[in-house]
């Protein structure tokens, strides 16, 4: 809100402010969801924090090198890396208030989302099937768990996204949508760049370990 | 019926789950029952549900909110503080040979209850209580940032509260000290219903604190009225919002740290486990990465409010006012770095542990250059001592006493013998009690004429106010000597005869809180009997300087007709100093947060997830799971939340207040 706090053409100096008009909807989301994402990033970083202490606590039991198929964890990330373009043209065509363009951009990217969380949970079952379970040492609660929440969030995100284009069909690209939208693809790309961290931190670095 | 069927419908849940082999909790049993029947019974009498419902309940006013945050956190305190009292009188005869009243089961169970609900349920609601109630007065908004989410988190904090009461009635509570270590606190160790009390009533409560913490910083960043910059905010603003960037920046570690003892506990994974790799020492760091910052999240708010009293009782500007902005800002980065200190015996190093003794003495400075600043701010005042003023008068003795036992406790070396000694203890009830209650104690009857119209009454505040101060030197300066004897804490008998002398002195001073407990509940009785004579109509019966005083008391609904202009840190000061006009023709409708019961919904959903999740009832955790999914989702398809107050509400309120003033003068 711009409003003259300097005295008034009279001189006298102004208390308060006659012509007020409220602040716009949603005026304090984008900071909020912000501060909410930075609040995330805590729950990861001390889940990665959790992992470089107990990463290499195997207990004698399976290490990344014999567990890890980075073929497998390649294409994985290549879904999660392609659902954050497709929300990007998602975005663009809400900017160009497209209703049916959105919607399917925002489809695809369900799709790719749920593609990842498809093949996370393969490759956990094969993992459990092989006994690796998050029981069996502190290298496996902590990896289980640092991947598991990320995945989680995805999930979450997906409720969400479902959610939302249920919304954009019914009550079109309102101003209250494009602002949820918004919030979204922001939450979109910082499980994006959670799971870089995953990807290097986990995989790489634990198969070179 | 089946034993399996059973477990299915009520998990661990069964008739010997109930203490009734412990006559101290079925006589509390008993009168609580009482007590709650009697109130629930006189509500439905007098048909104050829909009443509760619509103007309480579902308010989306942070002024509400507030209120009932306080009223939580006072409620709170009785059950913490009769915790403290078993406690005292326990140890006062548990001397020769005698084993006390309390057994170790229930002992153990007292002094983690106490510590868990002072700091989570006493503590935190008075402080996010005085925030919620002034900082969007102070800084001239009509409400917070969400104001949904501001009565969710409210309510989602009853939720903790609730679970931990339910323990007390149904099954127990944990017996591993209030941040419940592992191993102990493992499944191995602790095997029943305690300690996932203990988990799932914090994490209900922390994920309201988190929410109330991102929205009062949104507030305080976004809706300042013109004029109003960083530097022109109120101080109490500013502790707030360094405390709720403490919040945020905090609860998540406490989040994850709980969710990975659960995980430890209903999973059987391996991170604070004593084999397969686990290490219970990254617990202790990182539930004290949390638990550092949660006492500048406690106490940094009371230093707010000492500001705001020292100087309206002053009637002098807040001296230093730069200096205690900043101060404030190095003590929110400072407490991140110091964490260590809660274990140097745990055996870092010389180096490591000389770093965090460092930090620690460090953190020191900025906070005695608060109290400078208090000092030459009452220095050449014109000093009134009313009770705000005392309570920040006894604050300010009571904490320099506390704050260098605790750097004596930074240095290392000394910290290896005081370690969990009863000096610790004396330490940290002494910055605690005489930081963050006193403070909030001094907020409230500051505060209490704007919420309400009238003043508290001085008489039975000030005995309060005596019995309360005596008290808590008596109860805890005999815990210095002890620990410095060695004695350590949490000890349920004792065998040297000599020691008891100090125990009976430490009862005594239990003995006058009480009274002074007691006191301040006839204060509020009293002052409501007598609310015609105290009756205060000016909206400023302090003569203050802050913004929250330039509307009326209790304020309209929308705090102010018109959103006021700040040209001066003590802004109210300024408008009455160059002659302020108050408005009186120009109203226009106010667009204002319309309430909604989804608050209250889901953290009762959130409440019974909760305990499920306790007593192994699956099927109550699923569904409460998936209800609140459903309703939170539904939530999102109501886009109408707000409603304007016509013009003419408005000019009939304005104008009320009008001739209120106009009878005072």
């Amino acid at each position: 809100m711009t409003i003259a706090v300097n005295p008034s053409q009279t001189g006298e100096p102004v208390f308060y402010v006659a012509d007020e008009h409220p602040h716009p909807e949603g005026w304090s989301t984008s900071l909020g969801f912000w501060i909410y994402l930075m609040s995330d990033c805590l729950i990861f970083a001390i889940l990665f924090a959790t992992f470089g202490v107990l990463g290499g606590n195997y207990a004698a039991g399976p290490a990344p090198k014999d567990l890890f198929d980075l073929n497998l964890v390649a294409v994985n990330t290549s879904m999660l890396l392609l659902s954050s373009i497709t929300y990007g043209f998602a975005m663009l065509t809400m900017q160009q208030n497209k209703v049916a363009q959105t919607q399917v951009w925002l489809a695809i990217t369900g799709l790719f989302g749920l593609a990842f969380i498809g093949i996370e949970l393969t490759e956990f079952a094969h993992m459990i099937h092989e006994g690796a379970t998050p029981q069996r040492s502190a290298f496996l609660s902590a990896f289980f768990t640092l991947v598991g929440t990320h995945g989680l969030h995805v999930s979450c995100g997906l409720i969400w996204l479902v959610t939302l284009m249920v919304q954009v069909q019914k009550f079109g690209l309102i101003e209250a949508n494009r602002r949820r939208l918004m919030c979204l693809s922001m939450f979109w790309h910082f499980l994006d760049v959670v799971w870089i961290g995953v990807f290097t931190f986990v995989y790489l670095l634990g198969v070179l370990r | 019926m089946s034993p399996d069927f059973l477990k299915l419908i009520f998990g661990r849940l069964g008739f010997e789950s109930l203490p009734l082999h412990e006559p101290i909790v079925v006589g509390t049993f008993a009168v609580v029952a009482l007590g709650g029947a009697a109130l629930l019974g006189g509500l439905t009498y007098f048909r104050l549900w829909g009443y509760l419902w619509r103007e309480w309940f579902t308010t989306v006013d942070h002024k509400r909110i507030g209120i009932m945050y306080m009223i939580l956190g006072i409620v709170m305190l009785l059950r913490g503080f009769a915790d403290a009292l078993m406690m005292r009188g326990q140890q006062m005869l548990a001397f020769g040979g005698s084993e006390g009243y309390l057994n170790a089961h229930h002992y153990d169970q007292v002094f983690t209850a106490h510590g868990v609900i002072m700091i989570f349920f006493v503590a935190m609601p008075l402080v996010t209580g005085l925030m919620n109630y002034v900082v969007p007065l102070q800084i001239g908004a009509r409400d917070v940032s969400f104001p949904f989410l501001n009565n969710f988190s409210f309510w989602m904090t009853v939720g903790g509260a609730v679970l931990v009461m339910a323990s007390l009635f149904i099954g127990e509570f944990a017996r591993t000290g209030w941040l419940a270590y592992p191993p102990l606190s493992n499944i191995g160790y602790s095997p029943d219903v305690g300690v996932d009390y203990y988990i799932w009533a914090l994490q209900v409560a922390g994920v309201g604190t988190t929410l109330s913490g991102i929205n009062l910083i949104c507030t305080i960043v976004k809706l300042r009225c013109p004029g109003m910059t960083m530097m022109k905010m109120p101080v109490f603003t500013w502790t707030s919002l360094c405390t709720n960037v403490l919040i945020v920046a905090s609860f998540p570690v406490l989040t994850v740290v709980l969710a990975l003892l659960s995980l430890d506990r209903y999973v059987g994974t391996n991170f604070f486990t004593n084999d397969f790799g686990g290490s219970p020492m990254m617990y202790v760091n990182l539930i004290w990465i949390w638990g550092h910052p949660e006492v500048y999240i406690l106490v940094l708010p009371a230093f707010g409010i000492f500001s705001e009293v020292t100087s309206t009782f002053s009637g002098k500007r807040l001296f230093g006012y730069t200096s205690m902005v900043y101060a404030t800002v190095v003590i929110t980065i400072l407490s991140y770095l110091v964490w260590l200190h809660h274990f140097f015996t745990m055996g870092s190093g010389a180096s490591v542990n000389s770093f965090f003794g460092i930090t620690t003495m460090i953190i020191s400075i900025p906070t005695g250059a608060k109290m400078f600043n208090w000092l030459f701010t009452m220095y050449r005042g014109r000093i009134r001592y009313e009770l705000p003023m005392m309570w920040t008068i006894a604050f300010m003795l009571t904490f320099v006493i506390g704050g260098m036992t605790g750097v004596l406790l930074a240095v290392p070396p000394a910290d290896f013998v005081l370690h969990n000694s009863l000096f610790l203890i004396a330490h940290f009830h002494n910055v605690i009690i005489g930081g963050v209650v006193f403070g909030a104690f001094a907020g409230i009857t500051y505060w209490f004429p704007k919420a309400f119209g009238f003043k508290l009454d001085p008489f039975w505040g000030k005995l309060s106010f005596w019995f309360w101060v005596t008290g808590f030197y008596l109860a805890f300066m005999p815990l210095y000597v002890l620990g410095l004897m060695g004695v350590t804490r949490r000890l349920r008998v004792f065998d040297d005869p000599s020691l008891q002398i100090w125990f009976v002195i430490a009862a005594i001073g239990a003995f006058l809180v009480l009274l002074g407990i007691m006191c301040m509940l006839m204060q509020f009785a009293v002052s409501f009997l007598r609310r015609e004579q105290l009756k205060d109509v000016t909206g400023d019966p302090w003569d203050a300087r802050t913004l929250e005083w330039a509307t009326s008391s209790p304020p309209p609904d929308y705090n102010f007709a018109f959103t006021p202009v700040v040209h001066d840190n003590d802004a109210w000061w300024d408008m009455k100093r160059r002659g302020y006009q108050r408005p009186l023709t120009g109203f226009r409708p106010i667009h204002m947060p319309s309430s909604t019961g989804t608050g209250i919904i889901l953290a009762g959903l959130a409440t019974a997830m909760g305990f499920g999740l306790i007593w192994y009832i699956w099927w109550l955790a699923a569904v409460s799971f998936i209800a609140m999914l459903v309703v939170g989702i539904g939530h999102t398809f109501n886009y109408h939340r707000d409603f304007d107050i016509p013009a003419e509400d408005v000019i009939r309120t304005e104008d009320a207040r009008t001739k209120l003033l106009a009878g005072a003068k």
